[in-house]
């Protein structure tokens, strides 16, 4: 295939992968999106396998299988509760296949007919391999960090230690003296030096994150891995990863900004990290009452209204009680409560992460309700039933003093009853006091959210 | 043709680049909230395109270092090809409406 057939096959690619996210502007057009981006893949594939360099077939089918087969299986038998790990494990594959790729590339740079005369790498190649090899490798070992906060291998909380600022920006700053000293002379040592680093740069940038800062970083990690893939592109001069890297890029930089937004905190404060440590310590817990009641008491209270607004959070995901909550809003639907569903942006650990398993669970989506859509429906509403949410509904939001100040929150303090199911008063990952709980029309449910919904539902 | 009038094909990809990015930020701009978990793994499915790079490197008949790194990357990214979209799919599918 000549070399122009190939670039054109790379841009229907390209453009299939373009109509693959916008498929999933909508739950109906989304199923179809995906496989214009299998399509898309197939043909990026296919159109590089039969290119005339590549002429020895074994073992890439053997990878290909292998791989395919690993990733398959894993994609049947994942729990919706683990996607946040999921995703972060697959962005570590992304990065560390750039490295790989990279390295390929800088050890044979004739095969991708980017040698210069004396058959070393070129210089603008050199360049843009250094910016993709770099990004690559923080994107491994970042995503490795964050899978192993999400997985619960690495402690959630987070990890500082003095000087720690101090110590990335060194380590950036001798990765980019590296990247330039590899510019100038393409020397194998320089090479390793600067990707030996950005490693170790990842795992420090990440570990100071602690866990409901996730969204930020998976979606943060997300983005990297596709300015990884256009960093490559631009070395091997190929137009499909060019694109895609860009696309990709893009994405995760949006859902980043998403998330940042719905916290009402600068990107540049949760790369920084640290958040959520320190204040635990100098919460001073108050002894205020707290009105608490059980299983046939929620039942009741919900039965007789003639509203309900559910909101998961975290804490439904940990207890695996999506079914059971969807079990919980057939039986009021049965006895004529209005059921919806009300979700935070950064509720649970990713984006979009409890539509994902509100929809595991069955519950259709038209009656799930992104914050802006239904906040100003809590004042007329007679039941907010809380799972496990504790950050994004804490009113104290509303008062400039707190850490949490101008965080936008789901407003359940304003329905005419607030059920909360929580394992205790502990207050949040943010570290504070939530007054909803010690509120006059606020009913405390103290128990596991999966044991205490079941028993709601047997109740009922 | 005059080396100072020529453009740097460099320039191509790099106005490719920066357009793709905008099509990127309004394509994702419009999905909805409820789609962002699939909207990570399919963004991390495309973006295993990477695949096309370890082939090349892995292209070549006789074994060496760089082929052996393509074979690696080649494995790596078919978990994240077969892994991401199929998840998406799965995910997907349990998006639904009742009647």
């Amino acid at each position: 295939m000549s070399a122009n057939l190939t670039a054109l096959a790379y841009l229907i690619a390209s453009v299939l992968f373009v109509m693959a996210l916008r498929g999933l502007s909508s739950p109906e057009t989304a199923r179809g999106g995906n496989i214009y981006g299998m399509i898309g893949m197939a043909i990026a594939i296919i159109t590089t396998a039969i290119n005339p360099d590549v002429v020895s077939y074994g073992w890439i089918l053997t990878a290909l299988v292998i791989g395919g087969a690993i990733g398959a299986f894993i994609a049947r038998r994942i729990a919706m509760t683990d996607m946040p790990q999921l995703v972060a494990a697959f962005h570590s594959l992304v990065g560390l296949a750039a490295v790989l790729v990279a390295a390929g590339a800088y050890y044979n740079p004739a095969a991708y007919g980017i040698a210069d005369g004396s058959g070393d790498l070129q210089l603008a190649s050199r360049v843009e391999m250094g910016i993709g090899v770099v990004i690559g490798a923080i994107t491994f070992s970042g995503s490795i960090i964050a899978f192993g906060k999400l997985q619960g291998l690495v402690t959630g909380n987070p990890v500082t230690f003095p000087g720690q600022h101090a110590l990335n920006a060194l380590f950036g700053a001798v990765i980019v003296i590296l990247a330039v000293l590899f510019a100038i002379s393409p020397d194998p040592e320089w090479f390793w030096a600067m990707t030996a680093l950005a490693f170790v740069l990842g795992f420090l940038l990440i570990i100071p994150i602690g866990g409901a800062d996730m969204p930020v970083i998976v979606s943060m990690l997300n983005s990297y891995s596709g300015w990884a893939a256009a960093g490559i592109g631009f070395t091997l001069e190929n137009t499909a990863l060019i694109i895609t890297g860009a696309l990709v890029g893009s994405s995760g930089a949006i859902l980043s900004y998403i998330m940042c937004k719905a916290m009402n905190r600068s990107f540049i404060s949760v790369l920084l990290g640290g958040f959520g440590g320190d204040a635990i310590a100098s919460t001073t817990y108050s002894d205020r009452p707290v009105k608490a009641g059980g299983a046939e008491d929620a039942a009741f209270i919900m039965k007789n209204a003639s509203s309900v607004i559910i909101v998961p959070g975290y804490g439904m995901a940990v207890a695996q009680a999506q079914h059971a909550v969807r079990e919980m809003g057939d039986m009021l639907k049965q006895h004529g409560v209005k059921v919806t569903y009300a979700i935070h942006p950064v509720a649970g650990r990713m984006p979009g992460h409890m539509n994902v398993l509100l929809a595991e669970a069955n519950v259709s989506y038209d009656e799930v309700f992104e914050l802006e859509e239904i906040n100003s429906s809590f004042p007329n509403t007679d039941v907010a039933f809380v799972i496990g949410a504790n950050d994004v509904t804490n009113p104290a939001a509303h008062e400039p003093s707190s850490p949490i100040a101008g965080m936008p929150i789901l407003d359940v303090d304003r329905a005419r009853t607030c059920l909360f199911v929580k394992r205790s008063l502990s207050p949040g990952y943010a570290g504070i006091d939530n007054d909803l709980f010690y509120a006059d029309n606020t009913m405390m449910l103290f128990a596991d959210a999966k044991k205490m919904i079941e028993d709601i539902v047997k109740a009922l | 043709m005059d080396v100072a009038n020529s453009i740097d094909p460099f320039i191509y990809r790099l106005a490719i680049f920066v357009l793709a990015i905008f099509v990127g930020y309004y394509v994702v701009w419009s999905v909805t909230a409820a789609l962002h978990t699939p909207l990570m793994s399919v963004t991390n499915a495309i973006s295993s395109v990477i695949i096309v790079g370890a082939l090349i490197a892995a292209g070549p008949v006789e074994m060496s270092f760089s082929k052996i790194l393509g074979i690696v990357a080649i494995g790596l990214a078919a978990v994240n090809i077969f892994g991401g979209f199929l998840v998406s799919q799965r995910m997907l599918a349990m998006y639904k409406k009742k009647q």
